[in-house]
């Protein structure tokens, strides 16, 4: 959060960004940006066996007082072709919004869009 | 191991015929009715319980299991091992359990604080076994992160998986919504509640969970 702007920050990370670091190091990164009161735009999401590593890590640094975890929302990818299957190819996870949870909360999700809401100190915006 | 793996006569017979015996994980969000599932799936098949429900989320912060449950489907069985595991969600806050739940602080905190080792230990049994009975809540919006996540990681594993789309008792709820949300799936309406369509479940477990798949670690 920047606090001298009295705003919350909004950061997108690249796919390039993201591409340099290994598992281990981008949830790292992710958990240390959220718990600081960032707002995350991954351009490239993670896997299904990297979500659940950040749920794990997540409940490992849970904070009653000051962090209670986070919400996350975004796009799968898309089914592989049957080509592709054959040929063993996954497609690379779409675009993913992440943020604390005590900040972002989400309302709605479908095929066209994902509604979230940023949540002041006196409820939802 | 070698390049086809540990090939045993058991293992043949099981490429052959299917499975006889598998280890099956009940998983979910908070609240979806999990353990009430469990429960059902006892009291007709043993006679017992897997444990205490409750409104209140994460009733269930450590993993049950029940060992060698029968189900018969008449021309065929499986014997299973059912874990009923705790709620798996993103975020956990003892402030809900204090405001909307009427908890002491001391009670919100201690349940936090399990529910997030809870969690944990959920993802942890993961590891170990061979398919996944998901319970769903049809009166909600199925595309939660969580339902997603629990799904995909399924999916990367190979393991096979079986929806059941929880609370058809419940006036608001929409079976057909999480069927047109996961059609890769079998969704399996239910009411764990008053035991409504659980035999059409039964049948699916068995026909679902006896199936010889390979898992990718």
């Amino acid at each position: 959060m920047t606090k001298k702007e009295n705003g919350i920050a909004f950061n997108l990370i690249s796919r390039h960004k993201l591409q340099e670091l290994n598992t281990e190091d981008k949830l790292k990164f992710i958990i240390k940006e959220i718990k600081n009161g960032k707002i995350l735009v991954l351009e490239q999401g993670l896997t299904p066996t990297e979500q659940t590593s950040l749920i794990q890590h997540t409940m490992k640094e849970i904070e009653h007082d000051t962090f209670i975890g986070f919400e996350m929302e975004g796009y799968g990818p898309d089914q592989p072709t049957f080509f592709q299957k054959i040929l063993g190819m996954h497609k690379k996870p779409r675009i993913t919004l992440i943020g604390p949870a005590n900040l972002l909360k989400m309302v709605k999700k479908d095929n066209e869009m994902i509604q979230t809401m940023i949540i002041s100190r006196s409820g939802a915006k | 191991m070698g390049l086809f793996g540990k090939i045993t006569f058991s293992s043949i017979l099981q490429r052959i015929f299917g499975k006889k015996h598998a280890k099956i994980g009940i998983y979910g969000p908070p609240n979806v009715g999990k353990t009430t599932l469990a429960n059902r799936i006892l009291r007709d098949w043993t006679g017992d319980i897997m444990g205490s429900v409750s409104e209140i989320p994460h009733e269930t912060r450590r993993a049950k299991w029940k060992k060698d449950v029968k189900i018969d489907n008449g021309n065929s069985s499986l014997v299973m091992d059912i874990v009923d595991t705790p709620g798996i969600s993103t975020k956990v806050d003892f402030k809900e359990f204090m405001n909307t739940w009427g908890l002491s602080k001391d009670e919100a905190r201690r349940r936090a604080k399990e529910a997030t080792e809870g969690v944990i230990e959920s993802i942890k049994w993961l590891e170990d076994i061979d398919g996944v009975l998901l319970v769903m809540d049809s009166t909600q919006d199925p595309f939660t992160q969580v339902n997603v996540t629990i799904l995909g990681n399924l999916e990367a594993r190979n393991l096979p998986v079986l929806i059941a789309a929880n609370k058809i008792d419940v006036e608001e709820s929409s079976p057909a919504t999480l069927k047109s949300a996961f059609p890769q799936h079998p969704v399996v309406p239910i009411s764990a509640l008053t035991g409504y369509n659980a035999d059409n479940l039964y049948t699916t477990m068995v026909k679902q969970f006896s199936k010889k798949k390979k898992k990718r670690r």
